[in-house]
């Protein structure tokens, strides 16, 4: 290896890098606030680089009709809740998240597929951004909130069973064969031995906005600080009025916005499949976990570490290479142990809620 | 309680009628003898790309072959070798099936034929497996395809080779026979790299590829992900020639590759460039029957290549029965005996890919018309001109 090569391999796991930062960062996110290790992040990922696609070719994405099929469901879960407690109070606004906000995107989508394609790009982008956000609350509220109370690990098979879901669905609404678009950004600058892309410079530009807009999100707006609360100990934040119901939404909607970011940018940089994003969504996890699943630099950092080790170990043993980036989970375990169980999340504390 | 008993009896009920109904049926149906076909085919899972195509065939297969009624159970294995065992178990015990078509990737068509063996039924695998007595295949086996990338490596003069295929059972395959065939041809295989289906990106194999100034390039991959490394290669502009299997020949593999794979050479299937078959080719007719019988029920343009290795087993599963049901009937290990005798007999068997001759020692029988070589122009497959 020289060190042109080096510096190529460093550009490409950096550029990964920052896929993965974005989704450890959710992970965590998701993590503090509701306890989920939220394996169909991921899913999302990909579900949201297949709807771009398809709103580039002028087809009506076919996650029109999961969001449907799962606000339609999250209202008759809100509806029958209402019924059986006789507290009506709460249902308009509940009807107005689950029910008319959803209805109102796919109703935009269809009826903006139904004009001549090509969308201008802006469109594409936020009809695609419009139909991923929704999922993730959805999601919440159908498959979380009924059992928010449970375990750690029984909210993990749940979010394990949520990943099997979605991505049969995803199989059955866009097909076994993978897609590509367009990039966002068709222009590339030569630096030395380097040709960069805009797409991946925008990649890295994103990852870094949306951890500093998370950053001042937590640091400056009530609900920032609510949901840092809730991290920090949901007892006493609901003893203060801070509903871990509420704050689980705000969790679900920021992640899921983050995996339509993606989803939309990765598809313009490589083919996506119904199922790539489950091995994303793993190799942001072990970099999440470089912070112990709470912290975000921490976290950041995992991710881009695991980026580079994987374009480095693809170039010397390319056969083993997801081999050799997960078996970067034992050294991790093996430090996290080592350092002590200090201001992590005490499932046994949090199961009596 | 009471309700308990009440439940039972409806249950009883259902049974009863039930019991009659099928009976009624059975007699109804007795006049004609019905073969029944079981069908595993991976249509979810990592190999759906193959397995939803060869499901959709299965509906335009013969329902009457010599006087004999085919009745197809299908059953889907998601990819998963012991889900495909099970299926395999369910359609012998239950179903008492006379013949198995799938199933549709390698893992699952070994998995299957142990049990294809032991129940003395005989398989139609829709992959290129090692077979025992009683499995036979028809797609091309890829040292048939491998032999004649190779001898266009030579005739282009190409030393020196780099191997890129998929981490997997198939990729090893591959290699090996890609290092022995060449050899034998005076190339020299200069790099092993592998990759995965959902792999994001491939530039660090892509690097080492290139580091090493291979003369040409061997992407053994298939559908979809083939097209990744190609695309990676075109951006580094790689010079060299790069090769692709017959597994990458689809509609799919155009639309994702683009501009990136004008002047790929791949070995492919007759089917593949039925357009520039000439009258003469053996294949055209039958692959033009199967393109217009797929795109009616499918849709313009949507009859690919794995659905023709599904019509192909329904070819020679046509061509074997009448011998096989003059001696035996069906639902009896005499007719599964018989049907793999036949099936192990066929000669000239025209499919829509190529030209079947059995033997006992050859369960595939296709020869050098089942393989063409082509490349990519402005988004479609050409025959390669030499």
């Amino acid at each position: 290896m020289n060190p042109e090569i080096a510096l190529l391999l460093l550009q490409d796991g950096l550029v990964t890098g920052s896929t993965y930062a974005l989704l450890a960062l959710a992970a965590v996110l998701l993590f503090t606030t509701t306890r989920i290790i939220f394996v169909p992040q991921g899913d999302l990922v990909a579900l949201s680089g297949l709807t771009y696609a398809s709103w580039e070719v002028g087809k009506l994405p076919a996650s029109v009709w999961l969001l449907a099929g799962l606000a339609g469901l999250a209202t008759l879960i809100e509806i029958i809740a209402a019924t059986r407690s006789r507290r009506f109070r709460a249902l308009p606004r509940a009807l107005f998240t689950h029910a008319i906000l959803p209805g109102l995107i796919v109703v935009l989508a269809v009826c903006v597929s139904a004009r001549p394609p090509p969308l201008p790009l802006i469109a594409r982008v936020l009809l695609t951004v419009a139909l991923i956000v929704p999922l993730g609350p959805l999601v919440y509220r159908v498959a979380f909130q009924p059992v928010i109370a449970a375990s750690i690990s029984s909210l993990f098979v749940v979010a394990i069973a949520t990943h099997f879901a979605i991505e049969g669905i995803a199989l059955i609404a866009f097909g076994p064969e993978g897609v590509r678009a367009a990039p966002l950004l068709d222009a590339s600058m030569t630096l030395g031995p380097l040709s960069v892309s805009a797409q991946s410079l925008l990649m890295i530009g994103v990852t870094a906005a949306s951890a500093a807009a998370l950053y001042l999100f937590f640091r400056l707006h009530m609900l920032g600080k609510a949901l840092r609360a809730v991290a920090v100990n949901r007892l006493g934040a609901r003893l203060v009025g801070i509903g871990a119901e509420r704050s689980g939404a705000v969790a679900f909607l920021l992640s899921a916005a983050m995996a339509a970011f993606t989803g939309v940018l990765l598809a313009g940089s490589t083919t996506l499949y119904y199922d790539s994003g489950f091995m994303i969504g793993l190799k942001a996890f072990v970099g999440a976990l470089f912070g112990g699943l709470i912290s975000y630099p921490a976290a950041v950092v995992g991710a881009f570490l695991i980026g580079v080790l994987e374009s480095f170990v693809s170039f010397w043993a390319s056969a083993y290479k997801d081999a050799l980036v997960f078996a970067a989970l034992i050294p991790i375990m093996w430090w996290l142990s080592v350092r002590g169980h200090t201001e992590g999340i005490d499932d046994d504390e949090d199961s009596t809620l | 309680m009471h309700k308990r008993e009440a439940t039972r009896g409806i249950a009883r009920a259902i049974a009863l009628g039930s019991l009659i109904l099928t009976g009624f049926a059975q007699t109804a149906g007795a006049a004609v003898p019905t073969v029944t076909v079981g069908v595993i085919v991976g249509a979810t899972g990592p190999v759906s790309s193959i397995g939803i195509p060869v499901k959709n065939t299965i509906a335009l297969l013969p329902r009457m072959v010599a006087g004999a009624q085919l009745r197809y159970v299908i059953l889907d294995d998601g990819g998963d070798p012991g889900v495909a065992v099970k299926a395999m178990r369910e359609l012998s015990e239950q179903d008492h099936a006379d013949i198995l078509i799938g199933s549709t990737s390698v893992p699952t068509c070994v998995a299957v034929a142990t049990v294809a063996l032991e129940t003395q039924t005989p398989e139609i695998g829709i992959a290129p497996f090692p077979t025992n007595a009683y499995t036979f295949f028809t797609p091309q086996p890829p040292e048939l395809m491998l032999a004649g990338l190779i001898a266009d490596m030579k005739a282009k003069g190409v030393t020196t080779l780099a191997y890129l295929g998929f981490s997997d059972s198939l990729g090893d395959h591959n290699y090996q026979a890609t290092v022995k065939l060449a050899s034998a041809a005076g190339i020299r295989v200069i790099a092993d790299e592998r990759y995965d289906r959902t792999d994001t990106t491939v530039t660090a194999q892509v690097l080492k590829i290139m580091s090493r100034h291979p003369d040409a390039v061997f992407v053994s991959a298939a559908g979809t992900p083939a097209a990744l490394p190609q695309l990676e290669l075109a951006r580094r502009d790689y010079r060299g020639h790069v090769y692709f299997l017959h597994g990458a020949i689809n509609a799919e593999f155009l639309r994702v590759g683009g501009n990136a794979l004008n002047g790929i050479t791949a070995s492919a299937g007759p089917f593949a460039i039925v357009d520039h078959l000439t009258d003469d080719n053996p294949v055209r007719s039958q692959a033009l029957r199967f393109r217009e019988a797929y795109d009616a029920k499918y849709g313009p343009g949507s009859a690919g290549t794995f659905a023709a290795y599904a019509w192909d087993a329904g070819v020679l599963l046509a061509a074997a029965l009448p011998t096989a049901l003059a001696k035996a009937s069906p639902g009896t290990v005499a007719f599964r005996v018989a049907l793999r005798d036949a099936l192990e007999q066929l000669h000239d068997v025209v499919g829509a890919d190529g030209v079947y001759n059995m033997s006992a020692s050859n369960h595939n029988g296709l020869d050098a018309r089942a393989r063409v070589l082509v490349t990519v122009r402005a988004g479609a497959f050409v025959p390669l001109q030499p």
